[in-house]
């Protein structure tokens, strides 16, 4: 293995050189998703290109939203709004585990001093229909990423299969820049003209999101804009796959978009305690019978792999 | 003969699928060779993270030719017959043998299967293997179908002789077998070739690779002890943490640290669970104290700094984990001292325990009722019991049982004591769940009884209200264990209690409040149904329904309505007992009492209450073991049957009325007195429950009922001496039907 290189020294570096990475390992480098998510799977290049038989890679971060974890910036590793770095790559190349190593020697993990290890840990989203086998990937008894053999998504079996990498940016960067409180982690370089620290950029999000999604979010909406999004996805796909001018086009991701909201909305409103336990159960039916149509029409479509 | 080496190398397999795994290895690959017709000495099975491990020894080179013959058409059958014999067969007419026969002459079939070879059988059987490895979860990967338990990269297959070694061609969906393996991930990367199973463990040892997990989990626990010790700690040990972590790791290090002072005020059950789910952390004792101080931390390799970056790694995880530990416990106990322990349970209302059977907070309402009704049946104060009842499942509300659900019970008890209850309210908050298992202990403190009971009853006659029974292997609310729990209760606390009446007004009380909820208009009449008093209960459940309900109901409203859930509840109590009974009937065979003996006790008046219950059926178990028992049995049975013939012929029952003056023979007199006797001792010994002193009473009417049956006749010519004769015989059996319902014993 190469020697390391030297040590990172802010949060963005170990992005850039994560980028820089997975770049020169033949990833399209994409953008995040221009949608609130509760994490990088949601991604449409992640959820929908894992369906199908094209060859996909690509690697990206994805601001996620988990609003039930907000901690108004005051827990060291809680967050409502944090980043995530996702890897997909169909189908999973034979050598994928020793390019994740790769990729933890690039941040300046020193294998040679660490204990890594591949710790069973079962993937699943229920309100994505989907679930793989794999491992949480331990750097000295910490968590640093989930590593996936996708198996099935939207209820289709994925073929070929899709390997997943999922690191959780902040905890892996605060473990490799030895940080105790994320809010304390040096955003860019410190030695940058204006320094900036991570709480300089997200303390107050944290406390105005928190106070938000805790106890003002309008609940009555929220259901409102819940019960529109699931219509309005269903009625994309039930619209016919030809337009006015006779072209065939499928809207799979347009409808998917609107999965996405329905999903977010159901976590809103879980966050602010309007949701029962047995209630909660039929939200997530409601949002898998979306993502799953969104599936269903995403394999007909040339991206999804379907014959012309 | 030859040795066979298999290794079956993939991405890491989960700790707690491999011994398992192991084993199905050896058994698919063994029985397959078996049945292929070689034979083997000896196989061993080996597992590590990323591989699985079979050696074979004293393999047969080839198996052998098998000859079979079989019969076919006369030579005059039609063509049809004879063609159909070619088909099945597979042979040409010019093949087959022409023999004599009884009726002529036929056709045979002389099949020869020549014997293969052992490495075409080897590839064949372990592609089977493969293709067929019952993973509890198994996966498919990249653009292929096979699917395995992660990704397979390499099939090492060896068969190795005098000669030397060779490998046996395979190739399973692209990966072809072949001599070579990897050593540890890090610490040795690289491919290497082998030549035998010695060869193959003495390198990979050399590539720090333990392959033998018994070794790796001995050198886990000697390390970890021997560091304990060296710091004047001790290791607790966890057999099932030490297989897992032991899975988990190739070449393991052992690496011990200190738990910061700031966290040694946390309660060790916490500490060890936290450490253990989280981090799969062995925990260390200071003996002096008792607290847990450090941790044992496995590696899975060794480092130019000792070790150290690892470490200092772990305990910055250890010591976020143990803040929030200790965030969950202050504010848990702040929580307590101020709303109290009830009140930390005040959101179980908004807890659904079932659809049908309301929230957490109906059902510990419920367990109160019980367990006030039930403490004085086993020397708890009511009210102690009942007030525990509402606490027991606060801790279900807490921040701490939130995080870690195994704690639950153990951190009620903590919040207990904080909150200021009786140590018996506290003791009861962990205690009133068990027994978990047959192997856990049972509780002992009254109140802690009262409320397991409580809690398992209320389980048991909850879910029979709503017909929610176990059927199969079936057992989603783990209703078995609950029976088993009352049993070991009332048995392990030797408590007199009889059930029935509370059974049958717990699933009244549900089956009312279930017709309420869909009709409120019965709501007056109903509510009295559960209210009636314990004789016309019982009387009902053994059978006298309709007659011992009217006086009671006789005023109510809806008493139609009353009726047919009285017949449900009745239905649904015997079907409970029934339940109680074949549990029981598991249990005590696992002691030894067989399943007649509790058949014969079961018959018997009371056998609601299990203790009497198995008192008699250890009496008539250690009877029955005596010369004298079976003995006896058989004069009993006699007596019975030749009684029961008599009075099915002649219409009556002889019951009583038997009288010396017309005995005609000593073994006559002997038996009339030694049935004046008997009964004399018996009737005191049952008052007393003693029924071994009854038992014995009765074994002394073997040796007279053997007499005389020997000499005397019952169907004497004289009916007034038949008629005496049956009347003794009569006798007899209500005496020792008095005891045991002998009728039912076997043999």
């Amino acid at each position: 293995m190469s020697p390391s290189p030297a040590a990172p020294r802010s949060f963005q570096e170990i992005i850039l050189r994560l980028q820089a990475y997975w770049a020169s390992k033949g990833c399209a480098v994409l953008q995040p998703y221009d949608m609130e998510v509760g994490a990088g799977t949601f991604h449409p290049a992640t959820t929908l290109r894992a369906l199908g038989s094209k060859p996909w890679a690509a690697a990206y971060v994805q601001p996620s939203r988990r609003p039930t974890d907000g901690r108004y910036g005051e827990n060291p590793n809680r967050l409502q709004h944090y980043y995530q770095y996702q890897v997909l790559i169909k189908p999973s190349p034979p050598d994928l585990q020793a390019l994740y190593l790769g990729s933890l020697e690039a941040i300046g993990i020193d294998l040679a001093l660490h204990d890594i290890r591949f710790v069973e840990d079962d993937w699943e989203s229920p309100t994505l229909g989907a679930w793989g086998l794999g491992w949480e990937v331990w750097c000295d008894g910490m968590e640093v990423s989930q590593f996936t053999y996708f198996q099935q998504v939207g209820g289709h079996d994925c073929r070929p299969v899709a390997g997943e990498l999922t690191y959780g940016l902040e905890r892996l960067a605060m473990y490799v820049l030895g940080i105790d409180h994320v809010m304390d982690m040096p955003f860019n370089d410190p030695a940058a003209p204006i320094a900036l620290k991570y709480g300089d950029v997200f303390r107050q999000t944290e406390q105005e999101y928190s106070r938000w999604n805790f106890d003002q979010a309008d609940t009555a909406m929220l259901l409102q804009h819940f019960e529109d999004a699931e219509a309005e996805c269903e009625r994309i796909l039930a619209a016919d796959d030809t337009d006015a001018a006779g072209r065939r086009i499928v809207m799979a991701h347009p409808a998917y978009d609107q999965c996405i909201k329905a999903s977010h909305l159901f976590n809103l409103l879980d966050a602010r305690g309007v949701i029962s336990v047995t209630e909660r159960q039929a939200y997530i039916g409601r949002v898998r019978a979306l993502a799953k149509k969104c599936a269903d029409a995403f394999v007909t479509t040339e991206a999804g792999g379907a014959v012309a | 003969m030859a040795d066979l080496l298999i290794e079956l190398f993939s991405e890491e397999i989960p700790a707690r699928m491999q011994a398992r795994a192991r084993e199905d290895l050896k058994k698919l690959v063994t029985d397959g060779l078996v049945n292929a017709g070689l034979h083997y000495a000896s196989a061993g099975a080996f597992s590590t993270p990323r591989r699985l491990t079979l050696t074979i020894e004293g393999l047969s080179a080839e198996s052998p030719t098998l000859r079979e013959e079989r019969k076919g058409p006369a030579t005059t059958a039609p063509e049809a017959a004879v063609q159909g014999f070619l088909r099945s067969t597979g042979l040409t007419l010019d093949q087959l043998e022409v023999r004599d026969d009884k009726k002529g002459q036929v056709y045979f079939a002389v099949i020869e299967k020549p014997g293969r070879k052992a490495p075409e059988i080897v590839a064949e059987v372990l592609e089977t293997t493969i293709r067929n490895f019952p993973w509890p979860k198994s996966m498919r990967w990249g653009a292929g179908a096979l699917r395995w338990v992660r990704p397979l990269h390499s099939i090492l297959c060896l068969l190795s002789d005098e000669a030397g070694a060779q490998v046996v061609p395979l190739n399973v969906d692209g990966i072809a077998a072949g001599n070579t393996t990897e050593g540890h991930r890090f610490m040795a990367p690289g491919r290497f070739a082998v030549t035998s199973f010695d060869d193959y463990r003495a390198k990979l040892r050399a590539a720090k690779v333990l392959l033998d997990s018994a070794e790796r989990e001995a050198h886990i626990l000697h390390d970890a002890q021997t560091q304990a010790f060296a710091r004047g700690l001790e290791l607790v040990e966890d057999p099932g943490l030490l297989a897992e972590v032991a899975g988990l790791v190739e070449w393991p290090v052992v690496l011990m640290g200190d738990i910061a002072p700031d966290f040694l005020g946390l309660p060790p059950e916490v500490l060890q669970t936290s450490m253990k789910e989280h981090q799969k952390f062995f925990s260390v004792r200071n003996p002096k104290t008792g607290r847990i101080e450090g941790f044992v931390t496995v590696a899975n390799r060794d480092t130019a700094d000792h070790g150290a970056t690892i470490l200092a790694g772990n305990l910055k995880v250890l010591s976020a984990r143990l803040s929030d530990a200790r965030f969950f416990w202050e504010n848990d106990l702040r929580m307590v001292k101020t709303e109290g322990l009830e009140g930390m349970g005040a959101g179980l209302a908004n807890v659904t325990f079932h659809n049908k059977l309301g929230s957490q907070a109906d059902r510990i309402a419920r367990i109160a009722a019980l367990a006030r009704e039930i403490a004085p049946m086993v020397g708890a104060s009511p009210d102690l019991a009942a007030e525990a009842a509402r606490v027991v499942k606060a801790d279900l509300r807490s921040a701490m049982v939130g995080e870690f659900p195994e704690l639950q019970g153990v951190m009620g008890g903590y919040y207990a004591r904080a909150a200021g209850l009786p140590d018996a309210v506290a003791n009861a908050c962990k205690a009133h769940y068990s027994p978990l298992g047959p192997s856990d202990e049972v509780p002992t403190e009254p109140v802690s009884v009262a409320v397991a009971l409580a809690d398992k009853i209320d389980t048991l006659t909850g879910f029979w209200a709503i017909d929610e029974k176990p059927t199969g292997s079936k057992d989603p609310f783990a209703l078995r264990r609950a029976a088993l729990g009352v049993i070991r209760l009332v048995l392990g606390n030797g408590a007199r209690v009889q059930p029935t009446v509370i059974y049958f007004k717990s699933i009244a009380n549900e089956l009312v409040r279930q017709k309420i909820n869909q009709d409120p208009t019965v709501q007056l009449g109903l509510m009295e149904f559960p209210k009636v008093d314990d004789s016309a209960v019982l009387a009902a459940v053994h059978g006298l329904k309709a007659a011992a309900f009217d006086d009671a109901l006789g005023r109510l409203q809806s008493k139609d309505v009353v009726r047919s859930l009285v017949d449900a509840t009745v239905d649904k109590t015997n079907d409970l007992l029934a339940f109680f009974h074949d549990r029981l009937k598991v249990h005590l065979k696992d002691a030894g009492i067989r399943h007649d003996v509790i058949d014969a006790c079961l018959a018997m008046p009371g056998n609601d209450d299990l203790t009497l219950l198995v008192k008699r059926a250890e009496a008539l178990a250690a009877f029955l073991k005596t010369e004298d028992g079976p003995n006896l049995i058989q004069g009993f049975k006699r007596a019975n049957n030749i009684l029961t013939q008599a009075e099915v012929k002649d219409g009556v029952e002889y019951s009583f009325g038997a009288d010396v003056k017309f005995a005609e023979t000593d073994e006559e007199r002997a038996l009339f007195a030694a049935l004046d006797t008997a009964e004399a001792a018996i009737a005191p010994a049952m008052g007393a429950e003693d029924f071994a002193a009854a038992m014995a009473a009765m074994a002394a009417l073997r040796a007279p009922i053997d007499a005389f049956f020997t000499a005397v006749q019952v169907n004497s010519d004289n009916p007034i001496v038949r008629r005496n004769r049956l009347n003794l015989l009569s006798r007899i059996r209500q005496i020792c039907l008095s005891v045991a319902d002998l009728t039912r014993i076997e043999g």
